[in-house]
Order: C-alpha cells, then sequence, then structure tokens
C-alpha cells in the first residue's frame, strides 16, 4: 500500500484535483436540471445543450473583446441572461403547450437538443474553438504544476451554489418556487402565480448551465457537440441524488466527480463512463428515491 | 363490423406489400435500394412500436436491442465461422436474451424513470461496445462482405449485396414482422396489452399479472429490434457502432410518432417520409438534425397521433 502510495501518490492527487474541479461544474449544471425537475416536474433533456450555448457565448464574446478578462466577465453575465430568455421562450412556445406533461416533455426537449445543436453548427461551425484563460498562472506543487484558473472555476462554482441555496432558502422567489414544488394546487390557491414560477425555474436552470459552460471553456475548448457528456453526466448524478433534492444533487456530484477522475486516470474514461451509467440505472431500478433522496407524497 | 373491419384491414395491408414487392420491378436503382433500407428501419419502427404503441411503454435504448442483434450476428459470423443463417438465428437468441434481461430490471420502473434506465442501459452498452473495442473493433465497425457464405436459392448462387436479394428478404422481414403483430394483436393476448396502454392498474384489478404482458411486450419488441438490426447488418454488410448510438434510439420513436403511435403501418409511412426527407434535405444543408427536431416538436405539439393515428380518428375507424 505504502509502496503503492509513493509511485502513484501524485497521480492520485491529479486526479482528485481534477475530479473536484469536474464535481464543482458538474454540481452547478446538475442542480438546474434538479432544479426544473423538481418543481416542474420535467425533465429537460435539452439542458446540455444550455451549457453548450454558455461556451459558445463565452467564445464570441472573446472574440469580439479580444481581452480575456473583459470578455470573461461579459460572458459572465450575458451567456446567462441569454440562455435564460432562449429557455424561457421555449418554455412559452413548446412546454407549455403539451402542458408539462412528461413524457411528451422528453420527445419535445429531444426535439430542441437538435434545433439547438444544428443551429450552433450553422452558425458556429463545427470545429472546436478555444478561449482564452482570464487568469493565467501556475500552482507549483512538490510533483507538478497546476493550473489555478481550474481552482478559480471551483471557488467560482461554489459561490454561485451557495447563491443559489440562498436563493432558495431565503428569497421570497424561493419561497415561491418550494411552495410549488411541495404542492402546486396549494401553492395557487395562496396566490402564487405558478406559471411565472415555472418560467423562473426554467430560466434558472438554463442560467446555471450557462454559467457552467463559460466557466469550463478556457479548460476545454466550444464545440456544438459537448452538450452530450455534461448532460448524461448530470442526469447521473441528479438521479444518484435523488431526484429534486438540492443536497443530494450536491453530494452525488462529488461522488460522481471525483470517482470519475480517479478511475479516468487510473483506468479509462469510457470505464467510468460506463459504470457510472449502469449504476445509475441500477438506483433507479432498485432505489428510485435515489441514494439521498427523501421519500416524496 | 369486426369482420368487415377485417377484410378491409386485410386488403389495405396485403395491397401495401404487394405494392412493395411489385415495386422492385419499376424502381430506378437508387429508389431500389433506399426502399430495401425503408423497409429494414421500418421493420425495426415495428418492433419499436410494438412497445410503445400497443403496451404503453416508450423506451429511449432500442438501439442496444437493435446493435446488440446486428454485432450478435456479425461477431458470431467473424469469430464462429457461422453461415449466415445461422448467423441470424444466433443473433434472434441473444436478442431474446438481451430483451429479457433488460426486461427484468427495466420494468420494475415505469413512465420517466423507466425512459431514463433504458436511456442508461443503451448508453451503458454502447460504450462497452466501445470499451472492448479490440473485440468488437470499436469505434471503426467492420465490413462482413469477404465473410459471407453466397446464398443458394433453386441452385442459383446469389450474393448477400445483390440488390433483388436485398430487397426481398427486407420484404420478407417486414412481412414476418406485420403478420406476427396482427396475429398477436387480434389474439385475447393483444387486447390485454392494449388495455395495459389504456389502463394499467384497472388490468391489474382485472386480475391479470400486469408485469408478465409487459414483459412479454418487451421481449417481443427487443427481438423484433434485434433481429432487423441483424438483417440490416447482413444487408448491407456493415456493423458499427452508430447504430448503438442514443440519435438511433431516438429515430423510431420520431418514426412512430410521425407515422402513427399503435398503428400496424405507420411505422412504415413514418420512417419512408422522414428517410426521403431526409434524404432531400441532406442534398441542400449537412443540418438535417435540425428538420429532425423541428419535426419532433411539432408533432408533440399538434399532431401526438401521428398520420395514420389522425387518418383513423377522422375517416377510418377501422384502421389497425
Amino acid at each position: 500500500m505504502l509502496n503503492w502510495l509513493n509511485d502513484n501518490g501524485p497521480l492520485l492527487f491529479l486526479a482528485l484535483l481534477d475530479g473536484t474541479v469536474t464535481a464543482f461544474v458538474l454540481a452547478l449544471i446538475a442542480l438546474g436540471l434538479s432544479l426544473v425537475f423538481g418543481v416542474m416536474r420535467i425533465v429537460n433533456v435539452a439542458h446540455g445543450e444550455l451549457f453548450m450555448l454558455g461556451a459558445v457565448i463565452s467564445w464570441f464574446a472573446f472574440d469580439f473583446t479580444s481581452d480575456p478578462l473583459l470578455g470573461f466577465f461579459v460572458a459572465l453575465i450575458f451567456a446567462p441572461l441569454i440562455v435564460g430568455s432562449i429557455s424561457i421562450f421555449s418554455e412559452r412556445i413548446v412546454l407549455r403547450k403539451i402542458n408539462y406533461h412528461p413524457e411528451s416533455t422528453i420527445v419535445a426537449t429531444i426535439g430542441l437538443l437538435y434545433v439547438i445543436q444544428q443551429l450552433t453548427l450553422m452558425y458556429f461551425g463545427p470545429e472546436a474553438r478555444p478561449v482564452d484563460a482570464p487568469f493565467y498562472f501556475r500552482i507549483q506543487f512538490p510533483w507538478f504544476g497546476y493550473s489555478g484558473y481550474k481552482l478559480i472555476v471551483a471557488g467560482m462554482s461554489a459561490i454561485f451554489l451557495l447563491g443559489v441555496w440562498f436563493l432558495m432558502k431565503l428569497s421570497k422567489l424561493g419561497l415561491y418556487m418550494r411552495a410549488t414544488q411541495q404542492d402546486i394546487e396549494i401553492a395557487k390557491t395562496f396566490g402564487v402565480a405558478t406559471d411565472k414560477i415555472y418560467a423562473s425555474v426554467f430560466a434558472l436552470g438554463g442560467g446555471l448551465a450557462a454559467i457552467a459552460g463559460v466557466l469550463i471553456v478556457p479548460i476545454r475548448q466550444a464545440d456544438y457537440l459537448m452538450g452530450l457528456d455534461p448532460l448524461l453526466l448530470s442526469f447521473i448524478v441528479v438521479i444518484i441524488g435523488g431526484l429534486g433534492s438540492i443536497r443530494g444533487t450536491i453530494v452525488a456530484a462529488f461522488i460522481i466527480g471525483i470517482s470519475d477522475g480517479i478511475i479516468s486516470v487510473f483506468y479509462e474514461p469510457t470505464l467510468a463512463k460506463m459504470l457510472a451509467t449502469s449504476l445509475v440505472a441500477m438506483v433507479l431500478v432498485f432505489k428510485p428515491t435515489g441514494l439521498f433522496g427523501e421519500v416524496q407524497a | 363490423m369486426r369482420k368487415k373491419s377485417l377484410f378491409y384491414s386485410l386488403m389495405l395491408h396485403g395491397g401495401i406489400l404487394i405494392i412493395l414487392f411489385l415495386l422492385q420491378f419499376i424502381l430506378p436503382a437508387y429508389h431500389h435500394s433506399s426502399v430495401s433500407k425503408i423497409m429494414i428501419l421500418a421493420s425495426y419502427a415495428i418492433g419499436y412500436n410494438f412497445l410503445l404503441g400497443y403496451t404503453g411503454l416508450m423506451s429511449l435504448g432500442h438501439a442496444m436491442f437493435f446493435s446488440a442483434g446486428m454485432y450478435s450476428m456479425g461477431l458470431g459470423i467473424y469469430y464462429l465461422d457461422l453461415s449466415p443463417m445461422n448467423g441470424l438465428i444466433f443473433s434472434f437468441l441473444f436478442s431474446i436474451l438481451v430483451s429479457m434481461i433488460f426486461g427484468s430490471f427495466a420494468l420494475r420502473t415505469s413512465g420517466v424513470s423507466f425512459l431514463i434506465v433504458t436511456l442508461m442501459f443503451g448508453q451503458t452498452f454502447y460504450l462497452s461496445i466501445l470499451y472492448f473495442s479490440e473485440f468488437t473493433f470499436g469505434h471503426d465497425g467492420f465490413s462482413l462482405g469477404k465473410y459471407l457464405e453466397p446464398l443458394f436459392i433453386f441452385g442459383k448462387e446469389y450474393l448477400f449485396s445483390d440488390p433483388g436479394i436485398r430487397y426481398n428478404f427486407a420484404l420478407l422481414l417486414l412481412l414476418i414482422y406485420v403478420l406476427i403483430t396482427t396475429f398477436i394483436m387480434l389474439s385475447p393476448l393483444g387486447r390485454i396489452l392494449i388495455a395495459i396502454r389504456e389502463n394499467e392498474s384497472r388490468t391489474q384489478l382485472l386480475g391479470y399479472n400486469v408485469f408478465y404482458y409487459k414483459f412479454f411486450a418487451l421481449v417481443v419488441s427487443g427481438t423484433f429490434s434485434g433481429v432487423a438490426g441483424a438483417m440490416h447488418g447482413l444487408l448491407f454488410s456493415y456493423i458499427g457502432t452508430t447504430f448503438a448510438e442514443i440519435h438511433h434510439s431516438i429515430s423510431p420513436l420520431l418514426w412512430t410518432l410521425l407515422g402513427g403511435v399503435g398503428t400496424l403501418m405507420g411505422p412504415l409511412l413514418g420512417t419512408g417520409i422522414m428517410y426521403y426527407l431526409i434524404d432531400f434535405i441532406s442534398e441542400i444543408t449537412k443540418n438535417y438534425l435540425l428538420i429532425v427536431g423541428l419535426v419532433l416538436i411539432l408533432m408533440i405539439i399538434w399532431f401526438p397521433m401521428g398520420i395514420m393515428g389522425t387518418v383513423r380518428k377522422k375517416w377510418f375507424k377501422w384502421l389497425p
């Protein structure tokens, strides 16, 4: 054991670091999906594409300002706004029409996935495009240097996660959202404008995915197909964490993110994904409330 | 009334199949091969529709069955030197096995969970084909052409890539699927399946073990899809991971929705329309998936019963 640690210690440390960064970003994406599922009881299959849009908008902001730092902050403000508006728009013209019927919503959002993805392909192109990191410095560990920007990504994700938590627990909007989640009929009777709550939850979910996209794009480039993997991973996280539970989602993001990091470094990324997808299927089959989910009526 | 509707539907389906048979003599080569492909894919969609249309279970993992059939046939021929016919039988048995294993897990869930479980199983299967790429040839796939023994029909030698063989094998598969589906749906068993679609808890209350019937439907559906996959591999002699991707699970859903969920000819119609639509659009732009997305959204909002479903509701009540 000690020998093994001596040989592989640095590698393990690297895997843990990378896994933690992944976990934070993943938590952000999955939280968006989880909020939408929790309040609206629908699964948004186009969620990964909203993440991709965030990354693509970030590239445009970088290209437009040609200054990494300025572009980063422009993107951080505009990406959630634009993606949020797109979310509200599609919620109005598609989801409302089918009355949020769970299975129809899945089909409709698959359609949305293709539409967003292909429009991006038409206007952005098939190639992956890099974006410079707004901050560039390295942190020197005894064995290797590590990109400081990655740690900033983790930190900023943590701030946004806390922000959402405060929003849900302390603000009026959060109260309305939780009320709608618990019982939509009673919330309506108490005068909560549930259709506006639906729209804002959907926009919030999309905005979180977009922010994650902006944060991640300097680490990995922007391309029109980047939405699928985060989508599947956040499905996995949301399901393992218990559908609709914020705390569970964040805990599960760490389990999945870190174990993904370790298995990917020591074995193969494909194996990590394989294990995760089969694990999630098994969780849904044998413990539908998720590993950390509270039983919901 | 019942007899009359049976007669009409017999005429209609017999007519369609006869037209398909006759078409091969007049179609130009390009459309000849397109129609062969459509018939194979439509058989896959009929398998899909057996689960969605008649039992009401929506799956996002049917590419797993399709590729399981395809790979078991292909790898069986490649590694075990099976003859093409034995390869088909092997893939038939393998598809049953995969459907049974899959069904015994996935059917414990329902609704949205079922969708996601099927999606995840499908993805796991796809990833395992990639992971064991030394055995399955991974992303590149492989061509079966030179491993296939030729067929002997009436003393004459035919290759599987022969257009006539392709067309008639595809038609034969379609015919078998239509016959089996009709036969099951007209039997009491079919009635129970439809009862489950309409009201699961009431069917249960009437004393039927819903699980077994759903299991049966899933195994039939998975086996149909698997054998369709094996046929596709055999006739177009290419085995590849594209047939295991999520897109390939969504396609039969799209075809079935477009043609009409729970109708016998809907999948064929939907497949044909989408095939030619995509064929036509891809001459103009590469972004045909945009159209796929738009069709999905428009269908689900304004046209949830599909073409045949709407026709049945408005004009011809007897349509199966």
